[in-house]
């Protein structure tokens, strides 16, 4: 019998080509967040490197910031972390006054600590939505943007603005509150607290949320404080770090609340430790409205502020982690002599590489939606 | 003459047109329901309540630039969107909507042909469609739409397996592949299968779900990860022609199980006498009734749920489904045997 | 399949060469600050417990130590940074190891002009330092990714907007300018006023405006 099918000399053995498929994901792409690149080595469907490339939303606040005027930069944080304007208005604040020494009245700090955790539940709202619409669940992204509606409804309401809010100043308040916010803030805590039961019943016993969320992006808590990971996805990995209880600043020492800390690192655990924050926000927001001080809102502040020559670093607890302020000033111009921000975002991107090495493409989005970045404060 | 030429066409005719508007208010209901899930109102704008939105959708789906990308393969790009709608359609030719009915005094069946084996000919029709899939990600020349197109190869193939079995239980309760005797034969028991075949109903629903690309089975356009999936760079109306057959398969899936599952054209609890009274409304609209409902927990599922991923996937179907349709198919068999 | 394509740098477009400084701004311009104040701490403020267990292990590792403000600021001489930054990290009395930030500060008419900065946390003691390295133009720091991996990307983006090199860096390249910038923005005699779109278009038109604009001011 004679093969139909001879084989010649030149055929060569069958060989089965494995390239690695290098993949854009972004800049333009609907789940990265914003201006985020990142370059997949895929193998398969599996991701086997990731470049994070970033930069493209880059202002130059920092530089802009020494040719503005101490007063004028609070308007520069707005734009960083845009979803939680707030925060980054008054970490910078406090780090002025650190520098100068103000008093702040007790008034404002509560107030400040209400806005502040006003602004956690807003930017955890959207945190929430646009993750669970990145794992595919795209009805809880409109109930917690209607419940954050709410939230810009109340900053509206106190100083004019909905996203951008530069609603601090150094030294204290531009405003005080208005009359009956405090029961309108009261009325959306109840609404907050039962919305979370609606989002819980939504996802956190949903079987396939579970198996999107659990074991993916695993990090210890060595591993993490290492990275320099902060925030809720450090607490997830069981550390117990929080600038609200280890530093407290603004009024957060006089009240009382618990870190949630979870225990696997994982993207379910940073899930539930944020919704445990919704709790915990709305306990501190009561808590500061029972205890409202009567007082000014405005500390006794030098009409030029020009704090002495000197440098400090400041930190406080922004929804994302720590936001710090390192401050140069050299006592003699009216801007300061270099303005550096610790983003939190920046440093909770950098370990992304780390966290989606070895998962599927359909991960890679959900760990971006996990460690809660905005580019507009990793790239400032 | 008549008989042989004039009312297939026609049929045909009212078919294909009946199809086309019915995705097109289909795509209308889906943007509605999911709305109305997530406290919006959905589109409004387009005629009262948004009823309108079809035509103007049409219409910009029409005269939207055709874009082809630079390096793709032409023939197969253009080829493909036709090759997944052609099935599509197709299928709808042996689907009963009711039984024989007098239209316009010519006695005729509500379909437009009975062939002995419907049922094979639906499953061999319309998966199909799936080579239209592979090829419009293969000749888009791009790295997404490709990763969709095998994700969804692997999927339909997948999850095809799982859905034939049920089928195979199916045929072996009626004895029969003609989609007109299986109803035939529910009414002979006064029975839907549903209540006798639970288990292949639910097996059946969910590889539906995971063959016409529906959430939470929506890998292959899963937006946030694949920026669209397999259609990524396709629009204008060969984007339409793809959207068209992915709610055309859709409301295929719908009417087959109501033919298998849940007695065709016929009135609930065909059985019960005293029901008698439900005769009155047509074979027909007990049909498009059952479907309708059927396509609506298809949209309500997708307001739902989260996403599945890939890897799950494959386990949910390979691990759980396949064996589950194999023994359901065993059981069956026993049971038909024994009884 | 094709074979997959070389990642593409993230910005395409070459960026114009920024203006050299006008000498005629630079003379305007006021008097730098020779440097920090590093005021040294007060007498009766208890030293933090680490230093002298420090002092004893790496002698000479920290060259002055400065409070401002209730933060303590250690100076280190550029080769001893890995050593005291090594020790504060395992020792059990000091466990910094959270580095929650790196950064530079420029002061030009200095020698050393630049500063790098490390802020130093300790979680499980709940405390902060600040390291402090002093650094002439064209030196290169040792890279503390080895210590912090957190370092990584801080020392990317020193080096991105001062020019400072580390030297063990494992990708030392620019992370938020685009890859074919030139300058570090971040430097104090870096140019705040580029050409702008309208020089490469039309430098004649552009003349004029700059000398309009020169006139305006000096009216």
């Amino acid at each position: 019998m004679t093969d139909p099918h001879p084989v010649t000399a030149t055929r060569t053995p069958v060989q089965f080509d494995t390239d690695e498929l290098v993949i854009n994901m972004g800049p333009q792409h609907p789940s990265t967040h914003g201006v985020l690149r990142l370059i997949l080595r895929l193998d398969g469907e599996r991701v086997v490197d990731a470049d994070v490339v970033i930069g493209y939303l880059h202002r130059g606040i920092e530089k802009l910031s020494e040719s503005r005027d101490w007063t004028q930069i609070v308007l520069l944080t707005d734009r960083m972390d845009y979803v939680a304007a707030a925060t980054n208005n008054l970490g910078y604040c406090e780090t002025v006054e650190k520098l100068m020494g103000l008093e702040v009245p007790r008034r404002a700090q509560y107030i400040r600590t209400v806005l502040a955790e006003l602004q956690r539940l807003a930017s955890h709202l959207v945190w929430l939505g646009t993750h669970a619409m990145d794992i595919g669940a795209v009805t809880v992204f409109l109930y917690c943007l209607r419940e954050r509606e709410l939230v810009l409804d109340l900053f509206e309401e106190y100083c004019g603005a909905r996203l951008t809010y530069n609603s601090r100043r150094v030294g204290g308040l531009p405003a005080d509150l208005p009359v009956g916010w405090d029961r309108k803030v009261r009325e959306f805590c109840d609404i907050v607290d039962q919305k979370i039961v609606d989002y819980e019943q939504l996802l956190t016993q949903n079987r396939i949320w579970l198996e999107r969320t659990r074991d993916i992006g695993v990090i210890s808590g060595a591993d993490a404080i290492a990275m320099g990971f902060c925030g809720p996805p450090l607490r997830a990995s069981g550390v117990m770090r929080d600038v609200r209880k280890d530093e407290p600043y603004a009024a957060y020492e006089e009240f009382a609340f618990d870190i949630p800390v979870g225990a696997a690192g994982d993207t379910y655990d940073r899930y539930l430790v944020r919704l445990e924050e919704f709790k915990q926000s709305t306990r501190i927001i009561r808590q500061a409205l029972d205890g409202m001080p009567e007082g000014p809102v405005m500390g006794k502040v030098p009409r030029l502020i020009k704090p002495p020559a000197g440098e400090t670093y400041h930190a406080i607890e922004s929804p994302k982690g720590e936001i710090g302020f390192f401050i140069a000033s050299d006592g003699k111009s009216l801007s300061p002599y270099r303005f550096r921000v610790r983003p939190p975002s920046f440093c909770n991107l950098q370990v992304l590489p780390k966290l989606v090495r070895g998962h599927l493409v359909a991960d890679v989005v959900a760990l971006i939606g996990t460690i809660d970045i905005v580019l507009g404060e990793v790239d400032r | 003459m008549i008989e042989t030429l004039v009312v297939p066409l026609v049929k045909i005719a009212v078919l294909l047109v009946g199809i086309l508007t019915a995705v097109a208010y289909l795509v209308l209901l889906e943007r509605k329901v999911q709305a109305w899930v997530q406290v919006r109102l959905g589109p409004m704008r387009v005629g009262p309540h948004g009823l309108l939105q079809p035509v103007a959708d049409v219409i910009k789906l029409i005269i939207k630039e055709d874009i082809t990308p630079a390096r793709a393969d032409r023939w197969v790009y253009t080829l493909a969107p036709i090759i997944v709608l052609v099935p599509a359609l197709v299928v709808f030719a042996v689907i009963p909507f009711g039984p024989e009915t007098n239209v316009f005094g010519i006695r005729m069946p509500l379909h437009v042909a009975d062939i002995n084996v419907g049922l094979l000919y639906i499953v061999s029709i319309a998966s199909l469609g799936i080579y239209g899939t592979i090829l419009g990600g293969w000749a888009s020349n791009s790295k997404y739409p490709l990763l969709a197109s095998l994700r969804a190869s692997a999927q339909l193939v997948s999850y095809e397996v799982a859905v034939t079995m049920t089928l195979v239980s199916m045929i072996l309760m009626a004895g029969s592949l003609s989609m007109v005797e299986i109803v035939e034969s529910q009414q002979a028991r006064g029975l839907w299968f549903v209540f006798a075949q639970p288990l292949a109903f639910f097996i059946y629903f969910v590889g539906g779900l995971a063959e016409t690309n529906r959430a939470p089975f929506d890998l292959p356009e899963a937006e946030q990860e694949l920026t669209g999936g397999f259609h990524t760079e396709y629009s204008g109306i060969r984007f339409a022609l793809f959207f068209l057959a992915e709610y055309a398969n859709m409301i295929v899936i719908a009417a087959v199980a109501t033919t298998l599952f849940f007695g065709g054209w016929l009135r609930p609890f065909p059985s019960v006498a005293a029901l008698g009274l439900l005769d009155i409304v047509p074979g027909w609209i007990w049909f498009l009734l059952k479907t309708f409902v059927l396509l609506y927990v298809f949209l309500w599922v997708r307001a739902t749920l989260p996403r599945y991923r890939y890897d799950q996937l494959m386990r949910l179907g390979w691990k759980v489904l396949i064996p589950l349709a194999i023994a359901n198919v065993i059981v069956t068999a026993i049971a038909v045997v024994v009884l | 399949m094709e074979p997959a394509e070389p990642p593409v740098p993230p910005s395409a477009l070459p960026k114009p060469a920024p203006k050299p400084p006008a000498p005629k701004a630079e003379a305007k311009a006021p008097p730098a600050p020779p440097g920090p104040p590093d005021q040294a701490p007060p007498d009766d403020l208890a030293r933090p417990d680490y230093l002298a267990p420090l002092e004893q292990a790496c002698p000479g590792g920290v060259s002055q130590v400065s409070y401002w403000v209730g933060d303590w600021t250690l100076i280190v001489p550029r080769d001893r940074l890995v050593e005291v930054a090594t020790w504060l990290r395992d020792t059990p009395e000091s466990r910094f190891d959270f580095c929650s930030d790196l950064t530079a500060v420029d002061w030009p008419p200095r020698a050393e002009r630049f500063d790098l900065v490390y802020c130093l946390y300790s979680v499980p003691h709940r405390r902060r330092v600040r390291l402090k390295v002093r650094l002439k133009d064209g030196e290169a720091a040792p890279s503390v990714t080895g210590i912090w991996p957190a370092a990584n990307w801080f020392e990317r983006e020193v080096f991105d907007m001062f020019g400072i090199r580390f030297d063990g860096h494992p990708d030392l390249r620019r992370i938020l300018m685009p890859d074919d910038w030139q300058g570090h923005p971040q430097r104090k005699d870096y140019p705040l006023e580029g050409p702008g779109e309208l020089l490469l278009e039309d430098p004649l038109e552009w003349l004029k405006l700059r000398n309009a604009a020169r006139e305006a001011e000096f009216e």
